[in-house]
């Protein structure tokens, strides 16, 4: 720890502890790269935090696991990379029906398939269409550094129990395996009450509770997804983004996670060169800071998004301006780890060239 | 004329017509499981893991708290329940389908792991609810939907033992294998039920019991034909009998 208190960590372990400081009860997983310093932690500081820790015998158990502990009202997550998120699918659509609350960590490799174990953001569209079978979606969080890794780790918690809801955090190989300093805050235990009058606990002097998604009777599925649709639609108040030099800029780059900050690299050097160009990063996924982004479209400001797949969160951006403007789009594709240089270029050709 | 009611409803056993065929034995599995936490005054810290298979709806018929598990996967959430709850009672009640095929690793793992649950494990050799299709328990020969010829053991394989699988795992504190299909049987799955909750009250590791269960709609029988059936050639391929039941006072990590 140094004199400020800030200690160095790898995004992974910020993960970690801001979800132990955060009263985490329950921690379930499968190892896989780039994310295995997550389960290695645990293994070793969440029975010391009073948790429970088991390395599960595949993804399919691990968020199964999350979905017992979770039932009972206790903070649960699992984390995981690409392939194993997807294995996860069907019961994150079960969690998001029976409303159980759980934090998911998906540092992305790259893919499709096996993929390699370097960064990515092909997983975007899984994340935030909600990802398993059905008309669901979770909230999203997109952390670009470790300091964020930690606090929206924390914050995922919170959000998963006022919604009662899965929460993703979308990180990458990048986050996952670099190490900053940050500064880690005072742990706090959960709060029995958050889960009171819904946790599984014995049906002792009350009616039982049941954690289901099956229902056949006439009328009661659809009443189910109108009060899901109701708890989508008021997550909107979610919506954040960070926004960088974009005051007077012409033209502004949308992109998140990791990527964002090589981005933001770029961006300065290009100031540095007088070019007005900014950054608009969204720290949610879903929901999209559509507001945000139609908002600088509406300056007359052009738009160009940059992610690390062949372009998906530019749909989301093109939706959020439609009408108004577009977005031009540049992608790095898995496989690659992209420079400060390439998108310097892009952004670049963007703002002298327009769209391309 | 006056009725005498043969037995009286234990308070765990909702007061409401199930939903199974006539013959069907899932409630009497349901109410032997009931009428074991009734009577030891357990109803109250259960919480019971459902599973995909006929008896999905099971949390209509017993009055517990109740998690639906994805198909398969109930052994691994009731492993998450039981680890932040380790106070609870916790159980599993699972079709042949969801735990010997879809969940296998599942339940090989968490018996393995020796987690302190109870698993109530009926197998009608069929998958009941999407039709009578073959299952992992189907009988070599055994006419299903998916195997019109009847199974063949060289190509399908033979049917899974669970009971024998299981009590060979190391931390399975008891294991067995009992049926519903007579009065000594019931009394003898009664006990098999009392154990396999026993041993995790204890904490000495997983109870597992195996009930030998009718499905008359999908075997194609009366159901007195179908209790007849288990007997006759049911039991054969699965025989009756306690697999593992360590001292009751044996220790655990
Ligand atoms: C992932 C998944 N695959 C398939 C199904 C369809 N399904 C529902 S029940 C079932 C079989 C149940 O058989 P069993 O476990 O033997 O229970 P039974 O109905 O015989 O009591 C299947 C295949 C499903 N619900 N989920
Ligand atoms: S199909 Fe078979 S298992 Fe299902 S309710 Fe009918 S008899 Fe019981
Ligand atoms: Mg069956």
């Amino acid at each position: 720890m140094s004199a400020d208190g800030r200690i160095f960590v790898k995004g992974n372990e910020a993960v970690s502890m801001g979800a132990i400081d955060a009263g985490l009860k329950g921690y379930f997983g499968y190892p896989i790269t780039p994310q295995n310093e997550i389960p290695e932690y645990m293994s070793l500081h969440l029975p010391k935090a009073g948790g429970a820790f088991v390395q599960a015998e595949s993804e399919m158990a691990a968020i199964n696991m999350v979905l017992g502990a979770a039932a009972t009202g206790a903070r649960a997550m699992t984390s995981s990379s690409s392939p194993g998120v997807s294995l996860m699918q069907e019961s994150f659509s079960y969690m998001a029906t029976s409303e159980t609350p759980c934090v998911v960590v998906n540092m992305m490799r790259g893919g499709p398939g096996l993929g390699d174990i370097n960064t990515s953001q092909g997983d975007y569209y899984q994340a935030t269409r909600g990802g398993g079978h059905g008309d669901y979606r979770t909230p999203v969080l997109a952390p670009s550094t470790c300091q964020e890794a930690y606090d929206l780790t924390r914050e995922a918690f919170d959000i998963a129990f006022r919604f009662r809801t899965p929460v993703m955090i979308l990180g990458d190989a990048i986050l996952g395996q670099m190490k900053e300093p940050i500064t880690r805050g005072v742990p706090r235990p959960a709060d029995p009450a958050e889960s009171a009058d819904w946790g599984l606990s014995g049906a002792k002097g009350r009616e039982q509770r049941i954690f289901r998604s099956l229902f056949l009777a006439e009328g009661v599925l659809t009443a189910v997804n109108q009060r899901l649709r109701a708890k989508f639609e008021a997550m909107a108040s979610l919506a954040r983004c960070e926004t960088f030099m974009t005051e007077d800029a012409e033209l502004v780059v949308v992109s998140f996670g990791s990527i964002a900050r090589i981005v933001k690299s770029s961006i300065r050097k290009l100031r540095a060169r007088g070019l007005k160009v900014g950054l608009l990063r969204p720290i949610t996924l879903f929901p999209f800071p559509a507001e945000a982004v139609a908002a600088v479209a509406r300056q007359g400001k052009r738009l160009l998004t940059i992610e690390h797949n062949m372009g998906q969160m530019v749909d989301d951006v093109r939706l959020a301006v439609c009408g108004i403007a577009d977005s031009a789009f540049h992608g790095t594709l898995s496989g690659t780890i992209p420079t400060p240089d390439e998108y310097e270029a892009a952004i670049e050709a963007a703002l002298t060239g327009g769209s391309k | 004329m006056s009725e005498t009611l043969a037995f009286t409803r234990t308070p765990s056993v909702a007061e409401t017509p199930t939903h199974y065929c006539p013959g069907c034995q899932h409630g009497v599995a349901h109410r032997m499981v009931a009428e074991y936490l009734d009577a030891e005054n357990l109803a109250e810290k259960t919480i019971m893991v459902t599973s995909i298979g006929c008896s999905v709806f099971l949390y209509n018929y017993l009055r517990f708290d109740s998690v639906e598990a994805p198909h398969g996967r109930a052994p691994a959430t009731a492993t998450g329940v039981k680890r932040v709850s380790p106070d609870k009672v916790v159980f599993t009640y699972q079709g042949d389908g969801d735990l010997a095929s879809i969940g296998m690793a599942e339940i090989m793992h968490a018996a393995n792991r020796g987690e302190r649950i109870t698993v109530v494990f009926v197998n009608n050799t069929v998958y009941g609810m999407t039709g009578g299709q073959m299952a992992p328990t189907t009988l070599v020969g055994q006419k299903t939907t998916t195997s019109p010829a009847g199974r063949c053991a060289s190509t399908e394989g033979a049917p899974f033992r669970m009971a024998e699988i299981v009590a060979g795992l190391g931390g399975v504190a008891f294991s067995a294998r009992v049926a519903l299909n007579n009065v000594k049987h019931l009394a003898q799955a009664r006990k098999a039920i009392r154990r396999a909750f026993e041993v995790q009250l204890a904490g000495q590791g997983m109870g597992f019991v195996e009930l030998l269960a009718t499905c008359p709609t999908n075997w194609k029988m009366t159901p007195v034909q179908a209790n007849e059936h288990i007997e006759a050639a049911i039991i054969p391929t699965f025989p009756l009998g306690v697999f593992k039941d360590i001292a009751k006072n044996a220790g655990a990590c």
